[in-house]
């Protein structure tokens, strides 16, 4: 298809808005340009679906993910906005609201708000609780309506106080897409009965994620860090220049054992991606101009604070290729995997241990390499956790949607690799819905996932096919084919199930966002 | 040697078997026959009759008549030792333990695929699908769920039956230092004796009991027992404070919760207001028989039952999480 053709879908495009289609627009005349300078080795892995480079963009003149220091911005005010520091309450909000318009990202939204409880906490004074609520409301509302993307995140915590506590009251009340919301949890700090409210709310609202403070604090120096976008942990005042992945499975089927995978497939692979790192960050950092803004000169962020972000995706797959390599893999073939649930990996305590040994030299890769621009000069491990158009393989570190255990079982097999995963790694889990009737068990599920050592708590509180009813699990499919073939008296409970359904269909229309659906497909 | 249960299926996490996040043992036998039984399978101990071995698609079931006991799983034991998960789905044991020399049916719960045909073959409707523990190897599954749960609860079956394990279970949990802050709960049909009640009221935090029918006649007809041990079961709980739920499985124009209900609700009315009320929701899943063609409970149906129950006073009611 020709650029013409491409930019004629786009502006003809039925159900994008003016904005969206100016986004697609650019990223396709972007895309008319060469792509940064490649060896023809690297180049096959990308056709193959090896190596990814999220589709940011043949030439990358902006930064993937932004953390301005927003505390420093409110403090001085800033030059180039003609703004003078924030007095009260409302300057501080109506500076921060300017300045999310001047914050890039791949979304062209930015992906962190900031610390919002820290920042606005020292422009409380003289203010009741019903004011800030009032104030804070009208806030959430406007991000939500002007800035639509749920990978615009929010941070707050681990301390208790009352805009850290009125945000999760608002945010269970309003019950919006935007904006994301990740609430820090520190076992010395957070008392209780605050991480109970923030996990009340996701049983309402699916929000927040808890982070794990202490974890991603030491990951980071003092400046600090936010968690942003798809539970990416990274630098505050920096951020991510870019974001390359590698596709394990594809990785995997390229190896003819295990050893083969370690010793050379693996680090094969992995040395493409710095390859790809270098001549992506080596294009913003030298020749797009991006560091001049005055996002810079202002000190807002600092170009050393910028590191890319190697991010690998289909660990499930990739282990249950390699188990099937096993001499005696006779019993674990891919077909057997998929037949039994209780075996691969997920499941099968040799398979997860194979899964934590490529975490651990995937961990081993990136800390070894030097990068030209990196954080401490290195790459930041990610799990990734996918893109609409990634089919029959598994994001990050998951086990795949479909097949996870009970929750326990599931933090259980994956706990062990968070701690390579430096710049985030999201393992959603899903609690069937009679969680929503019972909190504590949200809140002690939480407390275990963060003491095991996830770094990112995040769950999904959905219509599981098994469910638990009054003393047994049940499976939903097998009382659907009941219904259908027998009483059709609860006919009504499902009419408005799918109303409500449709509903969040229509709203995801309106939040269409690149990281995402980085191009227009069919 | 250590006591041990007959186990027909452990839930690592469950939210509605008492309060917050509970490991549920199920123990295997019943002593009701439950015309609207949703788990008839748990009811009957199995007799070794072999009828479900040849029907196994996965050749997971064997008939074993030797003395020999096969091991509990090495890896669970050596997992343990490094606080790693224990997987709480495989027996340590699947043979009974008490009777070595007696044949008897194993299960390889990793070749199962958990299709149930064992189940629907069963001529005592009973399941090959159990498993042993002893006290030692089930603290060693709590062991490994502890931060996970707010504590555990037996069910059924009928879990009083094994009272003994209970006991020894709950009170080794009291003891132990890194698991005694774990409410031990009990799921009962409220037949057990006020002599067992007492032996195992020094290390139980909390009962839920089923009241499956008002009347003596209604009661008898579903469940083939009189409800007499149960509203005594509930007095005695009453008096020791550890009444924390009274649980009614409503089946419109079978139970007789609506039919008598000024009577139930002064009943109600005179329990300790902490304790919930909690009503289910009666449905067709896994029942046989009879039970099959009565009338299934809508969400309709419990509202109206609330209604009546609330009108009349009775507070802290709690309605079914959802309904399928």
């Amino acid at each position: 298809m020709t650029l013409q053709d491409n930019i004629e879908k786009i502006v003809t495009h039925p159900h994008l808005s003016p904005k969206q289609k100016s986004n697609y627009l650019a990223l396709e005349a972007e895309n008319s340009l060469p792509y940064v300078a490649v060896s023809e080795r690297l180049n096959n892995a990308m056709k193959q679906g090896i190596i990814c480079d999220m589709f940011e963009g043949h030439a990358p003149f902006k930064p993937r993910y932004v953390l301005p220091d927003y505390a420093k911005y409110l403090q001085q005010g800033s030059e180039y906005l003609e703004l003078s520091p924030a007095e009260d309450f409302d300057d501080a909000l109506n500076a921060l609201t300017i300045l999310y318009f001047h914050v890039p990202s791949v979304t062209n939204i930015p992906v962190y708000l900031g610390q919002l409880d820290t920042l606005l906490m020292p422009f409380t004074q003289g203010l009741d609780a019903e004011a800030i609520y009032r104030k804070l409301k009208r806030f959430w509302i406007l991000l939500d309506r002007t800035l639509p993307d749920a990978f615009m995140h929010v941070n707050i915590g681990p301390t208790d106080n009352i805009i850290c506590r009125t945000i999760l009251r608002i945010d269970a009340e309003l019950q919006q897409i935007a904006p994301n919301l990740t609430f820090m949890y520190d076992p010395a700090v957070t008392p209780d009965d605050l991480l109970f409210q923030a996990t009340s709310n996701i049983c309402q609202c699916g929000k927040p994620h808890i982070a794990n403070y202490p974890l991603h604090a030491d990951a980071f120096d003092a400046r600090g860090f936010g968690i942003v976008s798809c539970y990416n942990a990274l630098p505050l005042a920096g951020g991510a220049n870019t974001l390359v992945r590698v596709n394990l499975k594809e990785v995997a089927l390229n190896a003819n054992s295990i050893d083969d995978f370690f010793a050379q497939t693996l680090p094969y692979y992995s040395q493409l991606a710095f390859e790809l790192i270098e001549a992506r960050s080596a294009f913003l950092h030298q020749q797009s101009h991006f560091f001049d803004s005055f996002l810079v000169k202002e000190q807002l962020i600092d170009e050393s604070r910028f590191a890319p972000m190697f991010g690998i995706y289909g660990m499930a797959e990739a282990v249950n290729i390699l188990q099937a390599l096993l001499p005696n893999a006779a019993e674990i073939t891919t077909t057997n995997v998929a037949s039994k649930p209780n075996t691969g990996y997920g499941h099968n305590p040799d398979a997860n241990e194979l899964g934590l040994r490529v975490s651990a030299a995937l961990d081993n890769i990136v800390k070894s390499t030097l990068v030209t621009y990196g954080y401490n000069g290195r790459a930041l491990l990610h799990s990734q956790s996918g893109i609409s158009l990634d089919k029959n393989v598994t994001p990050g570190v998951r086990i795949p949607y479909g097949s996870e255990p009970d929750p326990i079982s599931h933090i259980q097999a994956l706990a062990k690799h968070h701690q390579y995963y430096t710049a985030g790694i999201s393992d959603i889990l899903t609690i069937d819905e009679t969680v929503k009737a019972n909190p504590q068990a949200m809140f002690q599920l939480c407390k275990g996932a963060l003491s095991s050592g996830f770094r990112e708590f995040s769950a999904n509180v959905a219509n599981n096919d098994l469910v638990r009813v009054t003393g047994y699990m049940v499976k939903r499919s097998d009382i659907e084919t009941f219904k259908q073939c027998g009483s059709r008296t609860n006919t009504t409970g499902l009419a408005a199930e799918a109303a409500i359904n449709t509903g969040i269909f229509q709203r995801q229309a309106r939040v269409i966002a690149h990281e995402q659906a980085p191009f227009i497909h069919e | 040697m250590s006591k041990h249960a007959v186990v027909s299926q452990i839930l690592p996490f469950s939210c509605v078997d008492g309060p917050g996040s509970r490991l549920v043992i199920f123990l295997q036998g019943c002593n009701y026959q439950c015309k609207n039984c949703h788990n008839p399978h748990t009811i009957s101990l199995c007799d070794a009759c072999g009828d479900c071995i040849d029907s196994c698609p996965e050749q997971a079931l064997s008939l074993i008549h030797s003395q020999a006991l096969p091991l509990p799983q090495m890896r669970s034991q050596e997992m343990s030792l490094h606080g790693d998960p224990i997987p709480v789905n495989h027996s340590p044991c699947s043979s009974p333990c008490s009777s070595p020399s007696k044949p008897h049916i194993v299960w390889d719960s990793t070749k199962c695929s958990q299709c149930d045909t064992c189940l629907a073959v069963c001529p005592r409707q009973s399941t090959p699908k159990t498993s042993h523990y002893t006290v030692e190897q089930m603290l060693e599954v709590i062991y490994g769920q502890r931060h996970f749960i707010n504590g555990i609860t037996l069910s059924g079956g009928e879990a009083s039956l094994q009272l003994p394990f209970i006991i020894e279970l709950f009170s080794a949990i009291k003891s132990s230092e890194h698991l005694s802050h774990l409410s031990c709960m009990l799921d009962t049909n409220g037949s057990l004796s006020s002599t067992g009640w007492h032996k195992l009221l020094p290390f139980l935090d909390g009962a839920m009991v089923d009241l499956k029918a008002w009347q003596q006649d209604t009661h008898h007809y579903i469940t083939g027992r009189d409800n007499q041990p149960v509203f005594t079961s509930i007095e005695l709980l009453t008096q020791h404070n550890k009444l924390y739920e009274v649980r009614l499985l409503h089946i419109p124009g079978i139970t007789d919760y609506e039919h008598d209900v000024d009577a139930l609700v002064g009943y109600l009315s005179n329990l300790p207001t902490e304790t919930r009320v909690k009503l289910n929701a009666f449905h067709h899943h896994g029942v046989k028989g009879i039970g099959s063609t009565w009338p299934q409970c809508t969400q309709a149906d419990i509202a109206r039952l609330a209604n009546q129950l609330t009108q009349r006073g009775v507070t802290n009611i709690v309605l079914p999480s959802l309904y399928i």
